[in-house]
């Protein structure tokens, strides 16, 4: 496959499609006509249907109705390996690399058929070879855990072309990504693309991607095509109004107030603090991190650069091997006891996960900081199970947590209602000290702007806000402060008049050379 | 023994060296099973058991046959049975591997007890050694170079099992299956189909294993056999972190330190000889507190592992 000449990318229409799940209408009537050699960009909100029409495209879905043709001519696509033999792929926001074998390895792995005995001289020179005719390249002795998130989202697409794939689905593709990276990664693609080699489908809620990097986009709002245009004569302002509808404004949290350093204590403040990862190599190396009353301070990073220990140090949730931590002035070890004491609250990323018992009830889950006190409980031990439920009642009002019982399991609840679960948790007392790990992950618009009022809220009450986010626009949209943190390290601080969003990526890539392999 | 006497400490050196080569044979069919198994993604602790039943279905088939290899046969096949078991009931949905491999640790046990109680009193034909200590007149070398075949066969295997899992298909699709089941269902692989077979496999040579013990040494059928060997091979896995070669290696460590307790014996000192004879199990634990932390995963385990995860 991989000698054969590779065949010109080819021409998509999407006429009609329909597609209903139950009294959903995800799809209603969609027709797209993706051309050859083209970037495509398919953009719309969360549940607006672009996954829905890329699955049926691909085949993992049926759509209701609707014909597809694959260069003029009418095709049927049950499965996604009837939509392989046609030559389009797909490239998922996920990775679905193996990350502790090797490049070549996992080149290897998407292979129908697999030789019983791997000779590794062949196979590598044949690969040498494959990247000798694209226009970037990855060293295929490399094991995949040891590339960045960039390096990654090339070898999916490589692999993808190595298969003879030539019209290609990107979901998401830059939402792990710097904005140095994102625009390196589309920089290629959008170059494959007018090399001829790749017909690509761009699925992104990025206005910045879209109006760079592809030369058509089609709008999808509540399953239907709402507009088409090249981005020639689109702006990024006509295509926010074409996603969201004339009507709705996207409201921004209010903006920071002036004078944030008015009081000039750190109400927390780390310092040199070391820890080591899973692997006991250094995760966190020296951080000094301090966070005003009244201030949000955000630290941007690429994912697995130490957010997760130092978060979890934050949490008490790991050891740090030296350095100190203060809250109010005091020594902090997060203990229950001084999480009360010091007003500190914690949104720790994936909650379901990490802070949160999934089979327990909302109700018991709302009351996890505050069982054991007053009104819930009576001396301390005796619990008061007829105060639990308007106490989590209120909650679930005032936080618009969208669930049909207070018993039902927390499990059974949506991302964005656990997300809302914890942050209620978390404000249902006096908050000094919030910290959060990327709090609007996986949350529809309309959740991540009401989740980003109340951080706002918060700090306007005037406490300290620590916000740590693989989201940069999240970063600086909120904080007061940005700080960069890399290979373990704080590595670059700004304050908020003067952050770059270039200058900030720069800093979140520098340090990944450094990293041991 | 008294060539032992004639060579003296030499001769201690010498039984430690034998004995390493004898005693580590299970260690080794044991740990390079487990392997295969753990590198799928899956862990049977029940091995402890498929050995003890591997020992006694060898035993009871070569004095029903006499043929030793025939009773290798069985010995491995009873081995797969069980293996067969472990992983039927894991791939049940919400299974845990860790909970079946204890039950049928002592289920392999009991079968092996309550099958085995008639073979326990005879004598049976034993596996041949290879005679490589000929060159010497010394009973005692002559004793201490009669390897068995299967010793090789699993230094083979180490070595075959080292390079098939980077070179070969079956290879990559194991590793496939332990690192990112994910990533395996997306090729279109069936997750459970590999670890079954690889289940399958281990138990086999587990089976071996435990046949080795019975027909070769120390030779006979009887309840305290084993005497948590199967178990101590499991940690071994662990200590080589999952290479095949490295278990090798580490299987010689443990039969050396196994086999110092009768090695000093033989030499006459008849005080405190069993603190040697506890010395595999204090390695064992030494080497698990060394190579765990309560802040780090082990490097090189595969990452679907349920102690990985």
């Amino acid at each position: 496959m991989r000698n054969s000449p590779q065949p010109a990318p080819p021409d998509v229409d999407v006429i009609d499609f329909c597609k209903s799940f139950g009294a959903v209408r995800a799809l209603d009537h969609v027709s797209v006509r993706f051309r050859a050699g083209r970037v495509h960009a398919l953009l719309g909100e969360n549940g607006a249907g672009k996954s829905t029409l890329v699955k049926c495209l691909m085949g993992y879905y049926r759509a209701d109705a609707g014909r597809l043709l694959v260069d003029g001519q009418q095709r049927a696509i049950l499965h996604p390996r009837d939509a392989h033999a046609l030559g389009l792929g797909m490239v998922y926001q996920h990775f679905t690399l193996v990350p502790q074998m090797t490049v070549a390895e996992n080149f290897l792995l998407g292979r129908k058929h697999l030789p019983a005995i791997i000779d590794w001289s062949v196979e590598h020179k044949a690969l040498d070879e494959f990247m000798a005719s694209m226009p970037f390249r990855l060293d295929p002795r490399r094991t995949v855990a040891t590339l960045a998130a960039g390096e990654k989202q090339k070898l999916e697409i490589l692999k993808q072309l190595h298969l003879g794939r030539r019209f290609i689905v990107l979901d998401e593709p830059t939402s792990v990504l710097t904005p140095t990276e994102a625009d390196e990664v589309l920089g290629e693609v959008r170059r494959l693309s007018d090399a001829r080699l790749l017909s690509v489908v761009l699925i992104t809620h990025k206005l910045r991607e879209v109006m760079r990097f592809a030369q058509e986009v089609s709008v999808l709002r509540a399953g239907k095509v709402v507009a088409h245009t090249e981005t020639e004569v689109a702006s990024e302002t006509s295509l926010a109004r074409m996603m969201f509808g004339a009507a709705t404004l996207i409201e921004k949290p209010e903006p920071s107030r002036t004078n944030v350093s008015a009081t000039p204590d750190f109400y927390l403040e780390l310092k040199g603090i070391h820890a080591l990862g899973d692997r006991g190599t250094p995760a966190v190396v020296g951080a000094d991190i301090g966070v005003r009353p009244g201030e949000i301070v955000g630290i941007a990073g690429v994912s697995g650069n130490g957010q997760k220990e130092l978060v979890q140090i934050l949490a008490g949730q790991r050891e740090a091997h030296s350095g100190s931590m203060r809250v109010g002035g005091h020594r902090f070890y997060g203990t229950r006891r001084e999480l009360e004491k010091w007003g500190v609250s914690l949104l720790i990323e994936e909650p379901l996960v990490n802070a949160a018992v999934p089979s327990m009830s909302v109700m018991e889950n709302l009351a996890l900081r505050q069982f054991d006190r007053p009104p819930l409980a009576n001396g301390g031990w005796l619990l008061k199970r007829s105060a639990l439920r308007p106490f989590a009642r209120a909650l679930i009002d005032r936080y618009g947590i969208r669930v049909g019982s207070a018993s039902a399991p927390l499990q059974t609840l949506s991302g964005g209602n656990v997300q809302r679960t914890v942050l209620a948790r978390e404000l249902a007392r006096p908050v000094r000290l919030l910290i959060m790990q990327n709090p609007c992950f996986g949350l529809d618009v309309a959740a991540a702007i009401e989740i980003r009022r109340q951080i706002m809220r918060v700090r306007n009450d005037g406490a300290a806000v620590l916000l740590i986010s693989e989201d940069l626009d999240e970063v600086l949209e909120l904080s007061d402060r940005v700080l960069v943190m890399a290979g373990g390290r704080i590595s670059y601080e700004t304050d908020r008049a003067r952050a770059d969003r270039y200058e900030i990526g720069r800093h979140m890539t520098q340090a990944l050379a450094r990293l041991p392999a | 023994m008294t060539g032992t006497f004639e060579l003296g400490w030499w001769g201690v050196l010498l039984a430690i060296v034998a004995g390493a080569i004898r005693v580590s044979t299970p260690y080794l069919l044991v740990s390079l099973g487990e392997t295969l198994t753990e590198k799928s993604g899956r862990v049977n602790l029940g091995l402890e058991g498929t050995l003890v039943l591997g020992a006694m279905s060898a035993f009871a088939t070569c004095y029903l046959t006499s043929s030793p290899w025939l009773g290798m046969l069985a010995a491995g096949l009873a081995g797969s049975a069980l293996g067969l078991l472990h992983a039927a009931i894991c791939n049940l949905p919400r299974v845990n591997d860790i909970a079946v491999g204890i039950a049928l640790f002592i289920f392999g046990i009991g079968l092996a007890f309550f099958l085995g109680k008639p073979f326990i009193e005879p004598r049976a034909a034993m596996l041949p050694g290879l005679p490589l200590g000929n060159w010497s007149a010394n009973p005692a070398i002559r004793s201490a170079f009669d390897v068995s075949p299967m010793f090789f066969f699993g230094l083979v295997l180490a070595i075959a099992l080292e390079w098939g899992l980077k070179n070969t298909r079956w290879g990559l699709i194991l590793r496939i299956a332990g690192e990112s089941a994910d990533a395996a269902r997306a090729i279109g692989l069936s997750v459970h189909r590999v670890r079954t077979l690889a289940t399958m496999a281990g138990g086999f040579l587990s089976g071996l294993g435990g046949g080795f013990l019975s027909l070769y040494y120390p030779g006979n059928w009887n309840e305290g056999l084993s005497s948590g060997q199967g178990l101590m091979a499991i940690a071994l896995v662990i200590f080589a972190r999952w290479s095949p070669i490295r278990c090798f290696y580490a299987s010689l460590l443990f039969g050396g330190t196994a086999a110092i307790g009768p090695a000093v014996q033989t030499v006459g000192i008849t005080e405190g000889y069993y603190l040697f004879y506890a010395a595999p199990y204090v390695l064992t634990l030494g080497l698990l507190i060394y190579s765990s932390s309560p802040t780090r995963t082990l490097a090189g385990a595969p990452s679907e592992l349920s102690i990985s995860r």
